[in-house]
Formats: C-alpha cells, sequence, structure tokens
C-alpha cells in the first residue's frame, strides 16, 4: 500500500512547480489571457521542450508512457497555476483520440506536431441539443462513393479559434443518441464549409461553435473504423473527466490556502477574521472538501490505471465530488474574501470561474450522480 | 501508486474471515444484523471468545498481550470484523484504560489490572463527563481530596456509557484547585465500583434504551496506589485517551457494511412494497452517501499508509472523526426512509428470545432503524463534539 509518488512522477510535479513559481505568475496569467491569441506560444513551446506535452503517449508515438497518475500529477498542478495554455484540447482530447484510434499515418502527421507543439488540435465533443450525451450526435456524414460529406453544428469546442485540426465525431449510421454509427474525422480547420466562431469563455480561455456545412472529405480522415468511433470517443472523454477533476483539486487547494493566509492578514474589529469562529469552521469545510476530493481523485487514478467498469464508476464518482466539494470550496473563498473577492483584479476570483467552468464540464454533479444511481451503470 | 495487498496478508485476511464465520458467537452476529441490543452477559462471552483466540487486543504491544499485528493487519481485522456484522471491541478497557496504564501506570498497576481488562474478566466505564461540563473537559468537578493513604472521592460523572454493568470506572479527578490552568491539578485514578458510596442512576436516552448513567460519589474511598502516573498531571493522560477514543469512533469499516446492507435492503420487498432500488431518487442519495464513503476510505488508507511507511499519520487524519460521524448519521437517515411506516413501530422486547416469532411487526431489522438513528445523534456529540474537531482542525491543521 502506497500513496507516493515515484521519483519520476516526482520529478514532473517539482519541474511544472518550478516553472509556475518562476515564469507564471498571475499577471503573466492575466496578459496571455487577454492576448490576441488566448495564450502564450512561447509557453506553450516550454511545455514541449519540457516534456510535458508527452506525458500520456507510448513511447512509440513519441511519448513519456504516463499513466493516469502522471497525468494527475500535471492536471494539478496546471490548477495551481491557474494555466490558460491549451493542455486539454491538445494533449488529453485530440491526443486522446489520435493515440487510441489514429494509423501510422495519421499519427505522423498529426500526432508528432501535437506532442511537439507545432499544431494545434481539438475534439468537438458536444453538440448543443445532447447536454452532457457524448453519444448524442446529430451531425451526419453521408457516404458518397470515397468521401463523406458532413453537415452539423458543434457547441463549446475548445481552443476551437486556433486548431488546425477539428476531430469531429459524426454520425454515420444508427440514429441519434446510439453508441454504434459513430465515425471520428480528422479535418483541416480551413476546409471548405467550416465555419468557426471563437470566442472566449468565463473562466479565461477559449472556445468556439463551429458549423460545418457540406464539409467534404475523403476516407483518409477517418480515424479508426467507420461506426465504430464511440469507444474512443467514450475513453478520451473519461481521460478528460479525470483531468479536469485532477485540475479542480489543484485550484480548490490553492483557493484554501489563499483564503486561509487572507484571514489572518485581514483585520476587522481590531482583530484578524482568522479568529472568528463562524469563519473557522468555514474554513474547516473548505479543508474537509479538499481532502476528500483528493481521496476520491487518488482512488479514480488507481481505479483507471486498472481499467474495466471500476474505471467509469470512479469516474463518474470523481466528477460528482468535485461537483459539489468544487462549488463549495469556490463559493466559499469568495464569501470569506469579501467584497475583495469578487473583485476582477483578484486571483480568487479568477481560481473560482475556472472551478466553476470545471464543473459544468464533461458532466455536472447531479449528470454523474444519476449514472451512479443507474442500475444500468456498472 | 498502488493499494495491493501482500499475500501474506490476503491469508491473514482468510484467516480472519474464517474466524468470525466458525468460532465467533454466531447469535451475537446475528443480533447484530438484526440491530437487537447485547446484553451482558452477550458482550462478555464474545469478547472472551475473541480473547481465547488471542486476538482481544490488536493494538497493545506483545508484551502486554497484544497480537503484534501491522497497522495493515490491524485494518484487514477491523474490516473483516465489520464485514461480519461483528460488534466493535468495547473500548472502555482495551482502547482506554489499557494503554494508559501500560503507558503511564506502575508494574504492580500492570499486574493487577491489564490481565483482566484482556481477558474481560472486569467491565469498566469512563468518568470523564461531568453534568454541566459538555465538552468543556477541564471545568470538571469531581474532587479527590488526599486523607491518609487515600482519596476521598466527591461529585458527579455522567454520560457514562453502560455504567450499569461496570466494576471499576477510570475517573478524571480534582486534586488541586489552587491552580493556574484549569487543566492542571486533575488526576487519574481507577475506582472499583462495589464499593459504599458509589451509586449509578440510569438515564433513559430518547430510543427508550437505558446505554447511559450519572455515577455518583458520595465520600468514596480509594486508595493511593489506584492513582495513575502523577498526581496532577490526569490531564495530559486523558488527553491522549481521547486521541484514542476519536481514532475509534470513526469505523470506517462499520460504514462499509452498513452501506452494503441498506444496499441489500433497497433490493428487497417489504411486505410486498416495490423495492426502492426502482426509486432513483433514493438511489441518487445512497449513490451519494457511497461516494462520500469512498473518499473517506481512501482518506483513512492515506492515514495508514503514512503510519506504514514509519511516519506520523497526516493532517488529514484530522478529518476522519467529522466526516465518520456525519456519514453514519446519514447512512442511518436513509435506512429510516428506506424502512417507511416500519420504522414507526416501537415494540421493545419483540426479539427478546421469549417473544414469539410470529407475533413480530415486520420482517427485520427496518423496525429498528428508527431507533437506531435516534441513538446515533450522539456520535457527533461524544468524543469531544464535531464543534469542538472543528475547532481542533481550524487551530492544529490550519494555523488559525
Amino acid at each position: 500500500m502506497d500513496f507516493s509518488l515515484n521519483e519520476v512522477q516526482m520529478i514532473l510535479a517539482d519541474s511544472i512547480e518550478k516553472f509556475i513559481t518562476n515564469e507564471y505568475d498571475f499577471d503573466a496569467r492575466q496578459k496571455y489571457s487577454g492576448s490576441e491569441l488566448g495564450y502564450s506560444e512561447e509557453v506553450w513551446k516550454t511545455f514541449s521542450e519540457l516534456g510535458w506535452t508527452a506525458v500520456p503517449f507510448s513511447e512509440e508515438d513519441g511519448g513519456f508512457d504516463g499513466g493516469p497518475v502522471d497525468m494527475m500529477v500535471v492536471m494539478e498542478r496546471l490548477g495551481r497555476g491557474l494555466i490558460v495554455e491549451p493542455y486539454l484540447a491538445n494533449v488529453v482530447l485530440a491526443g486522446g483520440i489520435l493515440r487510441r484510434g489514429g494509423n501510422s499515418t495519421q499519427k505522423s502527421e498529426w500526432l508528432s506536431p501535437l506532442i511537439s507543439g507545432k499544431l494545434q488540435a481539438t475534439l468537438a465533443f458536444a453538440e448543443p441539443q445532447a447536454r452532457y450525451d457524448i453519444a448524442n450526435i446529430a451531425t451526419t456524414a453521408v457516404r458518397d462513393g470515397e468521401s463523406f460529406v458532413i453537415n452539423g453544428l458543434k457547441g463549446y469546442v475548445l481552443n476551437g479559434g486556433n486548431a488546425k485540426l477539428l476531430i469531429i465525431p459524426a454520425r454515420t449510421g444508427g440514429s441519434q443518441g446510439d453508441e454504434r454509427g459513430i465515425t471520428l474525422f480528422g479535418i483541416a480547420a480551413d476546409t471548405a464549409g467550416v465555419s468557426i466562431q471563437s470566442y472566449d469563455t468565463i473562466d479565461g480561455q477559449c472556445a468556439a461553435e463551429i458549423q460545418l456545412t457540406n464539409v467534404s472529405l475523403t476516407t483518409a480522415s477517418v480515424i479508426g473504423e467507420v461506426d465504430e468511433g464511440f469507444q474512443t470517443l467514450r475513453s478520451t472523454i473519461a481521460d478528460a473527466t479525470f483531468a479536469v477533476s485532477a485540475e479542480a483539486v489543484g485550484i480548490m487547494n490553492v483557493l484554501t490556502e489563499k483564503t486561509i493566509a487572507y484571514t489572518k492578514s485581514r483585520f476587522q474589529f481590531g482583530v484578524p477574521i482568522s479568529s472568528f469562529q463562524a469563519l473557522q469552521h468555514r474554513m474547516v469545510e473548505m479543508y474537509i472538501a479538499c481532502e476528500q476530493s483528493r481521496a476520491i481523485m487518488m482512488w479514480a487514478a488507481m481505479a483507471v490505471t486498472e481499467g474495466g467498469e471500476i474505471s467509469a464508476h470512479a469516474v463518474h464518482s470523481l466528477k460528482y465530488q468535485i461537483g459539489i466539494a468544487g462549488t463549495r470550496v469556490g463559493e466559499e473563498a469568495v464569501q470569506i474574501y469579501g467584497g475583495m473577492g469578487m473583485t476582477w483584479e483578484m486571483d480568487v476570483a479568477h481560481y473560482f470561474k475556472r472551478l466553476t467552468a470545471i464543473t459544468l464540464m464533461f458532466g455536472n454533479a447531479d449528470w454523474h450522480l444519476d449514472r451512479l444511481a443507474d442500475p444500468a451503470t456498472p | 501508486m498502488n493499494v495491493t495487498f501482500t499475500t501474506a496478508e490476503n491469508e491473514f485476511r482468510s484467516e480472519v474471515r474464517k474466524y468470525f464465520k466458525e468460532e465467533f458467537p454466531q447469535d451475537v452476529l446475528e443480533k447484530q444484523r438484526k440491530a437487537i441490543p447485547l446484553t451482558r452477559e452477550d458482550t462478555v462471552r464474545w469478547h472472551k471468545n475473541i480473547y481465547r483466540k488471542g486476538w482481544a487486543a490488536p493494538s497493545w504491544p506483545v508484551e502486554y498481550g497484544g497480537t503484534g499485528w501491522s497497522s495493515v493487519q490491524k485494518y484487514i481485522f477491523a474490516d473483516e470484523q465489520a464485514r461480519a456484522s461483528a460488534p466493535a471491541f468495547l473500548p472502555f478497557g482495551i482502547s482506554m484504560v489499557g494503554p494508559i496504564i501500560y503507558t503511564f501506570g506502575n508494574d504492580e498497576q500492570k499486574k493487577r489490572f491489564l490481565p483482566d481488562i484482556l481477558e474481560f474478566n472486569t467491565w469498566w466505564c469512563q468518568g470523564y463527563s461531568e453534568p454541566g461540563a459538555g465538552s468543556d473537559l477541564a471545568s470538571l468537578k469531581l474532587r479527590a481530596d488526599l486523607e491518609g493513604d487515600h482519596y476521598v472521592l466527591n461529585g458527579t460523572k455522567t454520560w457514562t456509557t453502560l455504567g450499569q454493568y461496570a466494576d471499576w470506572i477510570f475517573c478524571l479527578a480534582r486534586t488541586n484547585s489552587d491552580v493556574a490552568r484549569r487543566q492542571e491539578g486533575i488526576s487519574f485514578v481507577l475506582v472499583n465500583m462495589k464499593q459504599p458510596g458509589v451509586s449509578v442512576k440510569p438515564i433513559v436516552l430518547l430510543d427508550g434504551e437505558h446505554e447511559v448513567n450519572e455515577i455518583h460519589f458520595d465520600n468514596v474511598q480509594v486508595p493511593v496506589k489506584n492513582l495513575v502516573g502523577e498526581e496532577g498531571k490526569g490531564w495530559t493522560y486523558g488527553k491522549i485517551l481521547l486521541q484514542h477514543e476519536r481514532a475509534t469512533i470513526t469505523g470506517v469499516a462499520n460504514l462499509k457494511y452498513m452501506l452494503l446492507r441498506l444496499c441489500s435492503l433497497c433490493a428487497k420487498s417489504i411486505k410486498g412494497a416495490e423495492p426502492l432500488s426502482n426509486d432513483r431518487n433514493f438511489m441518487r442519495k445512497v449513490a451519494a452517501a457511497k461516494v462520500e464513503l469512498k473518499a473517506l476510505e481512501y482518506t483513512e488508507l492515506r492515514t495508514l499508509a503514512s503510519v506504514v511507511s514509519g511516519k506520523a499519520p497526516g493532517p488529514e487524519s484530522s478529518i476522519l472523526k467529522i466526516v465518520g460521524t456525519e456519514l453514519c448519521q446519514r447512512i442511518d437517515s436513509l435506512y429510516l426512509e428506506a424502512s417507511g411506516y416500519y420504522a414507526l413501530p416501537y415494540v421493545r422486547d419483540q426479539y427478546d428470545s421469549a417473544y414469539p416469532e410470529e407475533d413480530r411487526v415486520g420482517e427485520g431489522s427496518e423496525t429498528n432503524a428508527a431507533l437506531v438513528y435516534f441513538n446515533d445523534r450522539k456520535v457527533s456529540i461524544y468524543g469531544g463534539s464535531n464543534e469542538i474537531q472543528r475547532n481542533i482542525i481550524a487551530k492544529h491543521v490550519l494555523g488559525l
């Protein structure tokens, strides 16, 4: 029984922490977030140079063969640094599809440049009518000889404005909601018929609505087998759910630490507000929420490593926990900071906003709890 | 990072499981499954059974009759104990006064008291709380005045769990009132209850059961040789004991099997009713409790892993009592809901062996769900209320 990190994981953790301390303070983050691009190309280059973009990929694909525990280490620290660089969209989402489903040509054309930081990519996992059901896909891909014609609308495509490679799940068979009949396509963003409406998100990141109108593709764009893309999609979304949850644990810990420190320095009625029992107990609840979330995260990391049914169960449990505990910690931090917590200039406000975005992503607390309560869920 | 057990640990688990299945008194397990209170005789009998097995004191050093188990073995034992629906050790002797005696007592006291604690020949109870003192333990008033080679005790202890069965009581008593801090001048004394001046007055709790008592001391003579450690240092010893108490209150293993039993109750039909497992709204609440329990279980395993690796338990261990007790109460309230109308009959003696089986109302433990729910309101109050626990975390973990 061992909850410690191995040597490689400790080095990884240490290098990301050092980078954040030395080169990624809150002012820098705000500057990158507010820039035209929405992140720093320079920082992204550092990410690939230091090997962070290679973590989950096999050695054969040019990666580090990292597992869920390694991803947990990375994501928790990206959370602590409130990083806006598109790690989730590139490495976890697009990378997750390509490493599972991509053929050798696709891997050399798309995955290698993604790992080396030269290609921006994303996965369009959401559609407006589907809420959190990733099998609910209305986008169609109709076969026409050796080509496919795609029509549909994808919502909340992370990094959608900057991505040169879009991975689009579309329906080639079955009816809306069926797991079978989903095919994954890799599409260049500048293909005719692709219309991208880019926007900023509440958490200082970028996403896009993408309209696909009679987009014509060859069979070479298909990632994996026609009609059989759902397993790859589901596993990748499970990875992403786990990843943002670990990011949330990092954020929750920062918020709790900062709140505690703030109450010691903030004086009211002649005493530090940390001496008030009403606030002390609220901060103890924040601390409990952090510890309980960390425990579930560690369980999930081990369960996902093991794979199988327990893995899906653990991810549902984790995201439910993060939904409840994350909301609590974020709201409490702002409450205890008082008026200052309401201001744009305070970092806590921005941690709170990222946490809020995460609670809405890949299924909110209710959605995951409902999966756990469903007798049909393993 | 892993939570796998070694082959030897798994073999140990099988051995413990076999013991509870084959050697442990099965009628006691049956009563536990139906949430029927155990009699004094039941409790003595099963403790003696476990003593004969050599497992009466998992946490004691081997030289005093402990098992010499590793932390992981203790964890496995507790898990199997709960899995079998076996009762937890009565803590007063084994977990509370025993460790104080072997840590701070003299050789004569060790020889005199420890073997009887192990074999459960003496029933101990705890004399800490006093009327009006609540969680403010240091305000205690029980006086122990030195007169020659005796202390003379006057005052009252309360909330004394199962004191009506007890032979001995360990008390925190004030030996000196002229002190700068209230925590000073308190001594730890062992008192034979079978003597003049000790009277036990029952307190009936909201579930109708006589579980706790008020103990009055009226010029009770306690020989000086029953003082443990130094006079006036009782607070220090008592605080250590409270930490033992908090560690035993958590009962993650027990919660795990409470929840499993809840799920099997949900899966069955009570008197032809639709099983609750078809009620998605209820099952969401069960699922939420399961997530919280998994988190608690892993918090406990993290604590265990740090102890195994030779470190002190991390700060995360401080949350175990709060989360464990609140979750226990949540599971109790789910039992209550699951039982519906059949939580309402109050037929106290219907599980006594003398009661004709065909006259029982309901089909099983659901008729005790309300009594368990009421009784377990205590868990967030005793052992330092959960508000006190939050104060402790605020001060010692968060540095507020």
